[in-house]
């Protein structure tokens, strides 16, 4: 009874931020995008899907094959398509499912994201989005990642989803999701809520891959909610071009000498707009913190924002911010903030935005490689730090996306 | 090989070399002498054709052509090659991945590493936290793997420990005197080299053939590089001036 009420106020809140404006990124009419579809079929095997679609889940680091990896989730447009574990120790379903199977889900649903915290929350909320439930039971180190995948296949569609990750005490586990579009798709808008649990002494390595394209607007919401001595690395690699991103990943240490690590990758394409934040609330003592950004614009924007909050003794954490403009009408805005609340702490921040340094690209050609091929060493020496500590086959994966992209021009 | 006439160079609108004159042989090492601030290090970076060194007169012809105006991979890609002084760092680029571009994949880094004690190095971004004989040694094996016709070598002996400095000596011996032909469009044309050195310590691994001191952001005396040397070590630089005062009266 209790529970049916807190959703009703739940419920009541929401409809009351139904327009209410998100505090960054530019503002999307959410009135003019349909819901998901709910009816695509579902496949047993990821093979069985179509050609276009298997290619559409590699490009985002997702094996169609399944191989070396413990679990598959893939949702198309609104609708589960697949859902499978392979290792013991794990579990992985939709949501909705976790909700009607574990009365104490209620206790991590939008539990750590707010449903009125903009329009695009509150729209989650209302359609009672679906998404993947994934948890790492106590003491288990699963060993091959468990892979997600997000896809928009239907024009002028809101993808709405919600999902739930928690690691239970003493257990490992690594998830890599892969975001993208299928071919053809106009204009489009994925609204994800993720709400992370990383219980006392766990690890969770999270790598998002954003393969969304030029017409698609991003609004992802996500929550990490950390208990002591729990250790969670968030890698973020968004290479391809995207209409709008605003995302703002808000990690809170609550539990004592938790760590938290985020490491972001980012190309803004002429046309790009890509707001991107890291947050962590460091409320316990002795909890830490990394946040590595490397970002180029060739032409679009890129928002590189980072903040920490310090509200506990002996919190420690470094914030490194670069971006580097190629080519003209290409716009970086780095800002980095600390907000200190005790005297004993450290936080530290750096921040350099501009272009190839010269005496770097004419030592490479000194060596008799030309202005070209320089640059382009550069260029990924520079985004390869935001990526150093992925599983080497993942790194592969990103190693030939950073291949593929153009960033030649200077 | 190397023919430089007459050259002028400005570095941040500041006049630092003028009226310089010298050549290397085709198969010569030649040794560069001089006091701190004389323009040597501006020379060879100069030669080499980085940005911010702006010839004002003169010119540098490289095996009859002339050069003074190519970007600094076209004089790369005809045999030129360079030890940095103080080459930047490299974020994100391993030793092991500079190796392999600068030897165009037919060299193995960690063959070449071994002979430079640096098979350590060989996954560490290049530059990035190296003392000052890692550096040496790093810019080294690069340039073994490059396999230039002309190497300039600005003090390849600085900041190299006492154990460290018979292995780079060496590996600098093999590179100019040892049976490889030049890389890029002069091979076989025979090893040159154009060497800074402050201490002539070098000169221990290497033979060398002609020796010219700078002063002043000029040539001021040429000849023998021992005698050069041993005089240099008894009387200072300034014998030196002295005698390019004596030449020009002579003239």
């Amino acid at each position: 009874m209790q529970a049916k009420a807190g959703h009703a106020e739940l419920k009541r809140k929401a409809e009351e931020a139904r327009d209410k404006k998100a505090a960054y990124g530019q503002d999307i009419d959410l009135d003019k995008f349909k819901e998901g579809s709910k009816d695509i079929p579902q496949v047993e095997r990821l093979a069985e899907l179509s050609e276009d679609e298997q290619r559409t889940l590699l490009s985002a680091g997702v094996v169609p094959s399944e191989q070396g990896r413990s679990g598959s989730f893939v949702l198309m447009d609104e609708s589960v398509v697949h859902s499978s574990i392979k290792e013991k120790g794990v579990e992985v379903m939709p949501v909705s499912q976790a909700l009607e199977k574990y009365d104490w889900m209620k206790e991590y649903y939008w539990k750590a994201v707010a449903p009125d915290a903009d329009k695009y929350t509150a729209r989650t909320f209302m359609e009672e989005a679906d998404g993947y439930f994934i948890r790492a039971l106590p003491g288990a180190k699963v060993t091959a990642p468990v892979q997600t995948c997000l896809m928009i296949k239907g024009k002028r569609v809101a993808q709405t989803v919600h999902n739930v990750i928690i690691v239970e005490e003493g257990a490992e586990m690594e998830v890599v999701t892969g975001c993208s579009t299928s071919k053809g798709v106009e204009e489009a808008l994925h609204l994800g809520i993720s709400e992370f649990y990383l219980k006392k002494g766990s690890k969770l390595t999270f790598t998002m891959i954003h393969n969304w394209s030029e017409t698609i607007g991003v609004r992802p919401r996500t929550v990490i909610q950390q208990d002591e001595d729990s250790t969670y690395i968030n890698n973020y690699v968004a290479l391809r071009p995207v209409k709008s991103i605003q995302t703002y990943p808000t990690a809170r240490l609550e539990g004592r000498n938790a760590f938290a690590r985020f490491n972001t990758v980012a190309l803004a394409h002429p046309g790009s707009e890509m707001d991107l934040g890291s947050r962590a609330i460091l409320a316990a003592e002795g909890s830490r913190c990394d946040m590595i950004s490397r970002t180029i614009a060739t032409g679009g924007k890129v928002i590189a924002r980072g903040q920490m909050i310090g509200k506990a003794k002996n919190v420690r954490g470094h914030l490194e911010c670069r971006g580097l403009i190629l080519g003209e009408g290409g716009v970086q805005i780095a800002i980095p903030e600390l907000e200190a609340y005790v005297p004993e702490l450290e936080m530290t921040h750096e921040a350099a935005v501009g272009k190839i340094a010269q005496d770097q690209v004419e030592y490479l050609m000194a060596r008799g490689l030309t202005e070209e091929e320089a640059v382009g060493i550069i260029v990924r020496g520079f985004l390869e730090v935001g990526i150093r500590g992925l599983p080497p086959e993942l790194k592969k994966e990103i190693d030939i996306t950073i291949e593929k992209a153009d960033v030649k021009g200077m | 090989m190397l023919e430089i006439e007459n050259l002028g160079v400005e570095v941040g609108g500041r006049q630092i070399l003028k009226n310089v004159n010298l050549s290397v042989m085709a198969g010569y090492t030649n040794v560069l002498f001089g006091p701190n601030g004389s323009g040597k290090s501006t020379l060879l970076m100069t030669i080499m054709g980085f940005s911010g060194y702006k010839v004002t007169e003169g010119r540098i012809l490289f095996n009859g052509e002339d050069i003074t105006r190519l970007p600094v991979n076209e004089r790369a890609s005809l045999g030129i090659g360079i030890m940095m002084q103080r080459p930047p760092n490299l974020v994100g680029v391993t030793l092991n991945n500079m190796v392999k571009v600068t030897g165009k994949g037919r060299v193995d880094p960690q063959k070449a590493a071994e002979d430079l004690d640096l098979e350590g190095f060989l996954d560490r971004d290049v530059n990035v936290g190296f003392s000052g004989g890692e550096i040496k040694r790093s810019e080294i094996l690069q340039l073994g793997a490059q396999n230039p016709c002309l190497y300039l070598l600005d003090e390849p002996e600085s900041g190299v420990d006492l154990v460290s400095i018979e292995k780079l000596g060496h590996k600098v011996r093999d590179l100019l005197q040892g049976g490889q032909s030049c890389a890029g469009k002069k091979a076989k044309a025979g090893k040159s080299a154009l060497v800074i050195t402050h201490t002539g310590q070098i000169l221990d691994y290497i033979e060398a053939d002609r020796g010219y001191v700078m002063c002043k952001g000029t040539i001021a005396c040429a000849g023998n590089p021992r005698d050069l040397l041993s005089e240099i070590r008894k009387m200072g630089y300034e014998e030196c001036i002295k005698c390019k005062l004596r030449l020009a009266t002579l003239n």
